[in-house]
Formats: structure tokens, sequence, C-alpha cells
């Protein structure tokens, strides 16, 4: 019964320790990943960086699906500028192009408007109730390259969340049975 | 080493860094080209100037508006956004930019045109400073590409000014 017990152990030992490599070279990858996207924050200075168009609001330029960088400067807002922004109470951004811009005199405050291409009016309806105008602390940033059809990854993931699941329990299996 | 699995995450790998590298190409791509774009805007009538209810300056006018922004597209132009503004300044706000006319341009043919319209959307001030007024009127276009860098640039038009009087 002792060597029944040894091989036991060892084989439990070599387990462990493979187990352990595979749980850290994963947690190196996720964390690289946040590395990656907490830096791009940083660069363009928007929360976040990169989104996903979601509404066909500004067909045929931007089609669901399609992702935006954004960058947020300092620069004044003008209009034509597509810009992303969230109103209070809404947790999703919307993507829109800037219609009309008023700039206070003394203070450089700016009260903007917003349409989308495809829309036929403007966006008051979307704001928050009573509100005419965005400022700027609204604002997360201006839309400024795109890549057509990546987003779509994203959208099926949000909308049917049982593939996230899936992809995840696949990767996890994954990492778990792969050799090295 | 040579199993499915590993074939087909290096050939995945593979394809999505070259699709990235031939989009970042086909976008510098676009820098190579020389811009020589043209527009005129004529205001042939106010239509009516007046103020609101609620104490704010309102005017509507019709223009005719004439441009050739051909060679603004290139092999990688998905279509143009244009739009005509309206800045001015008002002893309330150091800038107002309105737009008053917008259209999508899909392709290089329909670049080179004239319209006769009258202002999209409502033309109205923050406050009632209008009268007599000079104001510039700016052709704004939007470059959007099928990948990559978005454009953006104008041409300033000056020398319009609103009516003295309220009509």
């Amino acid at each position: 019964m002792g060597w029944i017990g040894e091989t036991v152990d060892s084989v439990k030992s070599i387990q462990m320790r493979q187990l352990l490599t595979q749980a850290v070279s994963l947690g190196m990858i996720v964390t690289s990943a946040l590395i990656i996207w907490k830096g791009l924050m940083c660069i363009t200075g928007s929360e976040s960086p990169v989104v996903v168009v979601l509404s066909g609001s500004m067909e045929p330029a931007f089609k669901r699906g399609d992702i935006l960088f954004l960058h947020m400067s300092k620069d004044p807002i003008r209009a034509g500028e597509i810009v992303v922004f969230n109103i209070d109470g809404r947790e999703i951004p919307i993507v829109h192009r800037v219609i009309k811009v008023h700039e206070r005199q003394d203070t450089g405050e700016v009260d903007v408007l917003t349409k989308g291409d495809n829309n036929y009016g403007d966006d008051r309806l979307l704001y928050a109730q009573g509100q005419l105008y965005l400022q700027r602390h609204h604002i997360m940033g201006r839309a400024v390259g795109f890549l057509p059809y990546v987003g779509w990854v994203t959208i099926i993931m949000t909308e049917k969340p049982i593939i996230k699941y899936i992809l995840i329990g696949a990767l996890g299996l994954l990492v778990i049975t792969s050799k090295d | 080493m040579h199993s499915f699995g590993y074939r087909l995450n290096g050939l995945l790998t593979f394809s999505v860094t070259i699709l990235a590298i031939m989009c970042a190409i086909a976008s510098l791509s676009d820098n190579l080209n020389s811009r020589s774009p043209s527009a005129e805007i004529q205001v042939m009538n106010i239509n009516w100037f007046q103020k609101q209810p609620q104490a704010n300056d309102e005017v509507s006018l019709t223009m005719n508006i004439s441009a050739d922004l051909q060679s603004l597209f290139t092999w990688n132009t998905k279509q143009l956004f244009i739009f005509v503004a309206a800045e001015y300044d008002t002893p309330k706000n150091s800038l107002n930019q309105v737009s008053l006319w917008d259209a999508i341009i899909p392709a290089k043919v329909h670049a080179k045109f004239w319209i006769h319209t009258s202002n999209k959307y409502r033309f109205v001030d923050q406050g009632k400073y209008l009268r007599g007024k000079k104001f510039n009127l700016t052709l704004h276009w939007h470059v959007m590409p099928k990948t990559g860098k978005m454009f953006a640039d104008k041409i300033v038009l000056t020398g319009y000014s609103f009516p003295e009087e309220y009509r």
C-alpha cells in the first residue's frame, strides 16, 4: 500500500505545479490585456477609448457593429465633430454629430446640440428632462477613426450572453488541457 | 506542436495581423491625396426674421449652394458628409455655430453640385442679438473612410449679414 500512496502523491504534486503555472500564465494574459486597455485610456484621454456602434442613427457612415476610436483633447468642441456622450440616467453612450455650438464669452463653457446623421430631428428628445444642450462634461471623446465590422463580436456577446460563457469555458478548458 | 489547434491559432493570429496592417496602410494612403475643393454660397433671400415668444431670435433664409468637392475623394473614401454652418459672435457668446443644411455625398460623381434650398435646421440664436449682425457661412466637410482615420476641413465664406429690423 505504501508505493500506491507514493505514486499518488507524486502524481498529485506534478499536477499541482502544472496547474499553478497555467493559472499564472492565464493571469499574465488577462493583466496584460488590462494594461493595454488602461494605457489606451491614458493616451487618448478618454474614459472609453474604443466604442462599438450600437444603432443605425449614423448610417451610412457608421453601421451597427463598427468600432470607433475616440480621442479627447482640450481643443474646443466645434460643429461637425462626431462626439460620444453620456446622458445622465442612461448607461449607453451615444455617438452623434455636433450641429450647434454656443460658446460663452466669459467662461469659455460651451452649449452643444447633437443629431444623428440618419435621424430626422435633433437629440433634444434623448437628453434628460428639460435639458436643451450638452456641456463639455457630458462628452467622453471625439471619434477620430474607425474599423468596420469588428464590433460584432462585442454585440453578439452582449446580446446573447450564453455565447460569452461558452467562449470563456472553452478558453479555460484549452488552458487546462494544453500540455505546456 | 502540429496539432489542429495550434495551426488554427497561428492562422487566425496571422490573418488578423495582416488585416490590421492592410487597414493601416489604406488609411495612410489617404495622406497622398492633394485636395483642391471649391465652393460658393449665395443667400438668395431672407424669408423671415422674428423674435420667438421665448425671446430668442430666429431667421429663415434661402441659399444657393454650389461646390466642387471631387478632389476630396480617394479609393478609401466611403462618403463625404458636408454641412453649411453660420458662424457669428454675440455679446453673450464668443462663438456660435449653427448648422443650417447638411448632405451626404456617396460618390465622386455627386461631388460637383448646385442646390437651391432653405435652411434644413432652424436658425435660432441664444438671445436677441441677430439684428444687423455680420456672419460667416462655412462649408464643412468630413471625409469618412472605408477604414481608418477621418479627415475634416472647411471653407469660410464671409460677408453675410442679417437685416437691421425684424420682418
